[in-house]
């Protein structure tokens, strides 16, 4: 077979690697001078046959590696063979319990359940691992081990191929008329343009835009202030002890909990003279904090403006409010100014005051607002 | 006998008779009466030897660091004037105090006193300036709550600090929110009224004798929960385990791996 340049369209200037052309593959060539071709799955015909010789146009050729027909040691080999066949009959044991398991156990209940996922796993895992196992004891104590040198080649296509290709490319582009008509060329172009395009409108779904619902909460002038999880309103003289603490929410959306993931609120009662912050040092500038807390009563957003958390762990001697996650830590009696940890923001204050008829209500939304930084925000 | 018989008809009997009773009922009134106040000095003498009792248990126990006259000391130890029987008794059956070291927190240990000491104690503090008094049996018995409220009221104050099961957490500067899995509903009681340490004050009118019963009800009713066990990382569940056993068989993997394409060359070289 020659392989020294393309014959037709049908022999298009395949590299010789690629035909098995040349001297290559010379075990596999029938009437070679190494041995007749082999069929798979047979003995090899002789005791010994040559691997990869030659292949006789790159290089120095590696020299011919002998490959042994049989293992030195029978006993051994006896002795292999038998634990290999022994993995695989465990294995299709363990398979066929596989099934039984499947067809037995069922999953009525939950204790069924978990004692059929325990019984499916673990028979499916013994088999699949002594195939596994059998399939290696096979290679490493019955298959030969000789080291083989399997030669590559450079990926660039031969000079000939790249010329071949560009002919044909170019008679293509010819006898489909691309070329010569612009009306086909161009109407296909733009029926392409709006299909690029679709992408950009289907963002549209992605949902509706935040608006300013990252910036407000339910809380505005005149809701109370409800004791989360018994729903009771609150007054100064009941919540007088110094050192309290408790979870509150708006009035009307306790049980809200999309409104509640931002309204939540814990309020503080601290000994008279321990507030210090004042409207000049108020860690968010610009702010008049006056008439902000009753009776030494301060509330603040119980979301942790790092990233989210439930900042409520309470140390009534120091005075911190600490949040869980990661650990930022706020001065309660200083506007919640943050003391320690990743948090760069005091914790938002809700303005509080009393109703006529002495609870505890809101006197305004937020400060600022509440939970972690977003882009508009800063 | 014949001469009352004799005599009954005459007329100075009915008075005489009348007389008698009179008698016969200002004597016994002064006899029970006089046994009222006889019993009630024998308490009033009980109570205030308790306090005499507790004030030399103070004396002896407590005074080195809250002082002779419980006025506390700046930076080592509180005033314990008007802090009430119940944080007192708190600290004393959760074996906080008395403290062996100044500490960031004290742990939990077996109380010091015996139950009547602690009594004497609670009422010499008591006596010192009111405050909160000990809870009552009934007061605390979990069986008298309603612990799905008491868990909506432990999440929303509690769990925080305390997890969600009562299995304690991490605060700053060392100290700690202790695990509640061997706090008594007394205990429990207590040291929401009082807020020990860090813990702050849930007061009678903020969360109500009621539902302080329900939080008992779920934090002594979570206990019998089905735990998984294993370091469970406060009930979260076996992660632990479950990261030992992933690494575990991670190695086993790499072990096979080497094993499957380990030479062995033995036979055939």
């Amino acid at each position: 077979m020659s392989n020294t340049n393309p014959q037709g369209p049908g022999d298009a200037g395949w590299p010789e690697y690629l035909t098995g052309g040349g001297s290559s593959h010379g075990a596999d060539q029938p009437g070679g001078p190494a041995a007749p071709r082999r069929v798979i799955g047979t003995p090899p015909p002789s005791a010994a046959r040559t691997m990869l010789p030659d292949r006789g146009h790159d290089g120095p050729a590696p020299p011919p590696r002998e490959l042994p027909a049989d293992p030195d040691d029978p006993r051994r080999a006896k002795k292999a063979e038998l634990l290999v066949a022994a993995c695989f009959i465990l294995a299709m044991l363990a398979g066929f319990g596989f099934l039984v398991a499947y067809g037995t156990i069922g999953v009525g209940t939950i204790v069924k359940v978990q004692h059929s996922n325990w019984a499916l796993g673990g028979t499916l895992g013994l088999a699949l691992l002594l195939l596994g196992v059998g399939a290696t004891l096979w290679v490493r104590h019955l298959m030969p081990t000789v080291e083989l040198t399997e030669n590559r080649h450079p990926m660039k296509s031969e000079p000939k191929d790249i010329e071949a290709f560009k002919e044909t490319f170019e008679e293509g582009a010819e006898t489909s008329q691309f070329v010569k008509r612009p009306l086909v060329r161009r109407s296909l172009i733009a029926a392409t343009i709006p299909l690029a395009v679709a992408p950009l409108f289907l963002l549209r779904d992605l949902g509706p835009l935040p608006g300013d619902s990252l910036d407000t909460t339910v809380w505005r002038k005149g809701l109370r202030l409800l004791i989360y999880g018994t729903g009771r309103p609150i007054t100064p003289a009941e919540f007088s002890s110094p050192g309290s603490l408790v979870s509150v929410g708006p009035e009307g959306y306790l049980d809200d909990d999309d409104a509640m993931a931002k309204a939540a609120v814990i309020i503080i009662k601290f000994r008279p003279g321990q507030i210090s912050f004042t409207a000049a040092n108020y860690p968010v500038p610009g702010k008049t904090v006056e008439n902000w807390t009753v009776d030494n009563i301060v509330a603040y957003s119980k979301v942790c403006t790092h990233l989210g958390c439930p900042a409520a762990l309470y140390d009534q001697v120091t005075h911190h409010i600490l949040c869980p996650c990661h650990q930022s830590t706020f001065d309660a009696t200083e506007g919640a100014r943050v003391t320690f940890g990743p948090a760069t923001r005091p914790l938002p204050q809700l303005p509080i005051g009393v109703d006529s008829q002495g609870y505890l209500i809101a006197t305004g939304p937020f400060n600022q607002p509440v939970g972690p930084s977003f882009w508009e925000r800063g | 006998m014949s001469w009352i018989t004799a005599k009954r008809r005459h007329p100075a009997a009915s008075y005489a008779l009348v007389g008698l009773a009179l008698v016969i009922i200002g004597l016994g009134y002064a006899v029970l009466t006089s046994s009222g106040s006889a019993s009630a000095s024998p308490q009033a003498a009980a109570n205030a030897a308790q306090i005499a009792e507790g004030h030399t248990l103070f004396e002896q126990t407590c005074s080195s660091c809250h002082g002779v006259f419980a006025q506390g000391e700046t930076g080592v130890a509180p005033s314990l004037i008007g802090v009430g029987a119940a944080a007192a008794d708190f600290q004393l059956t959760t074996g906080r105090m008395p403290a062996t070291a100044l500490s960031a927190e004290n742990e939990r240990k077996p109380p010091k006193f015996d139950p009547a000491q602690i009594a004497a104690i609670d009422a010499f503090i008591e006596s010192l300036g009111g405050g909160p008094p000990v809870p009552t049996a009934a007061q605390v018995n979990p069986a008298a709550g309603n612990y799905g409220l008491g868990q909506q009221l432990f999440e929303a104050n509690c769990a925080a600090c305390h997890n969600f099961v009562g299995a304690g957490g991490a605060l700053t500067d060392g100290k700690f929110a202790p695990s509640l899995t061997q706090s008594t509903p007394r205990q429990i009681y207590e040291a929401m009224l009082t807020g020990p340490e860090a813990m702050p004050v849930f007061n009678d009118m903020v969360v109500t004798p009621q539902e302080k019963r329900d939080i008992i009800a779920f934090v002594t009713e979570v206990r019998s929960q089905p735990n998984p066990g294993g370091l469970s990382l406060g009930r979260i569940g076996p992660v632990t385990e479950g990261l030992v056993a992933f690494l575990g068989l991670l190695l086993f993997l790499v072990l096979a791996a080497l094993w499957i394409t380990a030479k062995h060359g033995k036979a055939h070289e």
